[in-house]
C-alpha cells in the first residue's frame, strides 16, 4: 500500500489566545515569539491513519508539505512517527497561496511521486480552516474522495471509510486509488518513538522547486488565488461581566441562583 | 455570453422537511438577494423530495428547481457534485449557498474546483459590497482566534454557512414561486462510492443544539464523575451537557459533546461555563448565547471578558449550591 499524507506547519493552536497578534495593514498574523511551530494537528490525524494502515497492512508512507521557513525538527515529525519519506516544496513562489494555488502544487507534486492508492489530507488545517484542500486535490487528480473520515479499514483492494455525518456516521466504500480528508475522530496521534526519533534525524528532505513538478507559474501562490483575503481582524469582545460575591462559595452560587431569576434568564 | 444572476441555496431536507439550516440559508440567501436586485432560488436534491419545494417558497425562495431520483436518495459526492454543477451551469446564480454540514463541506469545495470557482467555508456572515457588489465572505480563522473576510472575483461565489449564523423567516404559505424539475441524468457507474450504512448515534436527553439551556465544562472538571454533577443541573433546567475539547479527548464526555470550532455550535438562551477557560476555539462554538454565566477559580480566565454574571471560586462547592437553589427557586 503506497500512501502519501499531506502535512504543513503551523502556528502553534493550542498556544495562549493572549498571544495571538495580527499585523492589521498586512492582514498577516505575526508570529508568536517564543512560541515553536508545530505540525498542524488536522495533518497528523492523517499521519495516524496511514500508520494504522502501514501497521495492519504494510507499506510506504511519503510525507509532503509546502511552505517556507519549514523547521526540519519540526516537519520531519512524521517519518519520527514511522512515515518513510518526507518531500518538501520549498520555494518563495510558493507562499501567499490560498486553498486553490496550494491544492494544485501538491497534486502536481503528486503525480510526480505517481505511486499511490491513497492520499491523506486532514480536514482542514489550524490556521486558516479552509477545509478544501483535500477536496481539490481529488477534483484536479480526478480521484474520488472522501472526507471527515474517523476510520479506514482496507479490504480486497477498496477503502471502507466511517465519515462523520452530523447525526453520526455513515460507512463508504470506495475504490483505490482514492482521496481521504481525516478527522479529529480517528484519534490521537501516535507519539514519536526514540527510535523514530534517531531514523528521522538522519534522513534527508527531498526537496522540489516549482520546476521539479512543472506547474505553470501563475497557478501557484500569490499569483494562483482564486479568493481575495479583503480584512483580517481580532474581534472584540466588551461583554462586562458581574461577578457574584458571597460570604461563602455555597452563597455566592446561591446568590447568582437568584440573580438569574431576578433578571429573568431563567 | 449569459450573464451570472441571483442567489441559490442548497436546501437539505430532514425528516422529510427542510432541515433547519435550509432555512436558516433562505433567510440569508433573501437579503442577499433583496440587496442585489435579484431572485432567490432554492436546489433541492434527493428522492422523493418533490413536496420541499412549496416550503422553501414559504421561507422566501422565488424559485424551487428539484431534482428528484432513486440514485440521490443517499448524499454521495459524485452524484451531488454531478447534479448541482448542471443546475448551475443551466440557471448560473452569482451566488451560491450551502450550509456547513457534513454534505456542505464536502460538497462546496468539490463543485468550486470543478467549476474553477472558490468558496469560503464555515462563513458566520455574509453581505454584498456596496461598491464591487461582490459577496463578502466573513468567517472564523485560526481556530476562531481571527476572523477573515473574504471575496471570489469568479461566479458563482460558494460558501457555506455555519448553523444558526442566520435567523429563518416566518414561513409565509400564501407566498407565490415557480417550482422547475430537473432532470438528474445521472449515469450510476459514475458514482464511485458507495453507502454501506447509515448509522444516527443516539443521544440522550434533549440534543445540545436545540437545547435551551447549556451546561458546559472544561479540563478543571477533572473526571467523568465530575460531569455527573454537570448533568443534575442541566436536568434541573431541562438543558444539555457540553464540554470543551480536552474533556473529549480524555474520554470523560463523548465526542459527540464538544462545542466549538471542531466540534457542536450552540446558541441557547443560557450557557453556564464551569471550570472552563474561553479558548477561542471553545467560544466560536457558544459566542452566540443569549447569556452566558461562567463559573472558574480563575480571574483572569477568558470566559469572564464573555460572560455576563460570573463567580469566581471552586466549581466544586459552589455547582452543588447552584444547583439546590435553582431546584428551589423553580419549584415556587
Amino acid at each position: 500500500m503506497n500512501m502519501i499524507v499531506c502535512i504543513k506547519q503551523v502556528i502553534d493552536p493550542e498556544a495562549p489566545p493572549s498571544s495571538f497578534k495580527i499585523d492589521p495593514s498586512a492582514n498577516k498574523v505575526v508570529p508568536p515569539q517564543g512560541v515553536s511551530p508545530v505540525i498542524d494537528p488536522y495533518a497528523e490525524y492523517g499521519v495516524e491513519a496511514a500508520l494504522k494502515i502501514k501497521d495492519a497492512k504494510g507499506g510506504k508512507i511519503t510525507a509532503i508539505s509546502l511552505g517556507t521557513n519549514q523547521s526540519r525538527d519540526i516537519v520531519k515529525k512524521p517519518l519520527a512517527m514511522g512515515a518513510d519519506e518526507l518531500v518538501l516544496l520549498e520555494d518563495e513562489a510558493f507562499d501567499g497561496g490560498d486553498s486553490y494555488s496550494t491544492a494544485y502544487a501538491l497534486a502536481m507534486a503528486i503525480k510526480k511521486i505517481g505511486e499511490y492508492d491513497i492520499i491523506f489530507c486532514g480536514r482542514e488545517a489550524s490556521d486558516w480552516n479552509a477545509g478544501q484542500v483535500g477536496s481539490g486535490i481529488s477534483e484536479i487528480l480526478g480521484l474520488p474522495g472522501v472526507t471527515l473520515a474517523r476510520k479506514i479499514d482496507i479490504t480486497d483492494g477498496k477503502a471502507r471509510v466511517e465519515r462523520v455525518t452530523d447525526e453520526g456516521y455513515e460507512v463508504i466504500e470506495v475504490s483505490l486509488p482514492c482521496l481521504i480528508t481525516v478527522s479529529n475522530e480517528i484519534g490521537e496521534p501516535r507519539y514519536p518513538t526514540i527510535k523514530g526519533i534517531m531514523a528521522a534525524k538522519k534522513k534527508e528532505p527531498i526537496i522540489w522547486k516549482p520546476a521539479d513538478i512543472g506547474v505553470e507559474a501563475s497557478k501557484i501562490g500569490a499569483a494562483g488565488r482564486h479568493t481575495k483575503l479583503l480584512k483580517l481582524f481580532q474581534p472584540v469582545r466588551g461583554g462586562k461581566c458581574e461577578i457574584i460575591e458571597g460570604e461563602s462559595p455555597e452563597e455566592a452560587a446561591a446568590n447568582l441562583a437568584l440573580k438569574l431569576r431576578e433578571d429573568k434568564v431563567l | 455570453m449569459a450573464e451570472y444572476k441571483g442567489v441559490m441555496i442548497l436546501g437539505e431536507a430532514k425528516e422529510g422537511k427542510l432541515a433547519t439550516i435550509a432555512t436558516e440559508l433562505l433567510s440569508g440567501g433573501r437579503k442577499l438577494a433583496d440587496d442585489l436586485g435579484q431572485e432567490l432560488s432554492a436546489l433541492l436534491i434527493g428522492s422523493g423530495i418533490s413536496g420541499l419545494a412549496k416550503e422553501a417558497i414559504a421561507f422566501g425562495a422565488d424559485k424551487a428547481y428539484v431534482v428528484d431520483d432513486p440514485l440521490l436518495q443517499d448524499y454521495q459526492t459524485d452524484s451531488f457534485v454531478f447534479v448541482t454543477e448542471k443546475v448551475v451551469k443551466q440557471v448560473m446564480p452569482q451566488i451560491l449557498l450551502l450550509g456547513q454540514t457534513s454534505i456542505g463541506r464536502d460538497l462546496a469545495p468539490r463543485l468550486a474546483f470543478r467549476l474553477n470557482t472558490a468558496a469560503s467555508l464555515g462563513c458566520l456572515e455574509l453581505a454584498i459590497d456596496p461598491q464591487s457588489k461582490l459577496l463578502l465572505q466573513t468567517k472564523p480563522v485560526y481556530g476562531g482566534n481571527a476572523q477573515a473576510v473574504f471575496t471570489c472575483p469568479s461566479f458563482p461565489q460558494i460558501a457555506t454557512v455555519r448553523a444558526k449564523a442566520m435567523t429563518p423567516l416566518e414561513p409565509d404559505q400564501s407566498r407565490k414561486g415557480e417550482v422547475i424539475t430537473v432532470d438528474a441524468a445521472l449515469d450510476p457507474s459514475a458514482i464511485r462510492t458507495k453507502v454501506l450504512e447509515k448509522v444516527a448515534e443516539k443521544v440522550e436527553g434533549i440534543k445540545l443544539e436545540d437545547a435551551g439551556v447549556v451546561v458546559s465544562g472544561g479540563r478543571g472538571i477533572g473526571s467523568a464523575e465530575g460531569f455527573k454533577q454537570l448533568e443534575e443541573l442541566a436536568k434541573v433546567l431541562k438543558g444539555a451537557v457540553g464540554a470543551t475539547r480536552p474533556p473529549c479527548d480524555n474520554g470523560w464526555m463523548p465526542a459527540g459533546a464538544q462545542i466549538g470550532l471542531t466540534g457542536k455550535i450552540v446558541a441557547p438562551d443560557l450557557y453556564i461555563a464551569v471550570a472552563l477557560s474561553g479558548s477561542s476555539q471553545h467560544m466560536s462554538g457558544c459566542s452566540g448565547s443569549k447569556t452566558i454565566v461562567a463559573i472558574n477559580k480563575d480571574p483572569e480566565a477568558n470566559i469572564f471578558r464573555e460572560a455576563r454574571f460570573g463567580i469566581v471560586g471552586d466549581w466544586k462547592k459552589t455547582l452543588p449550591a447552584f444547583t439546590d437553589k435553582l431546584k428551589e427557586l423553580l419549584a415556587q
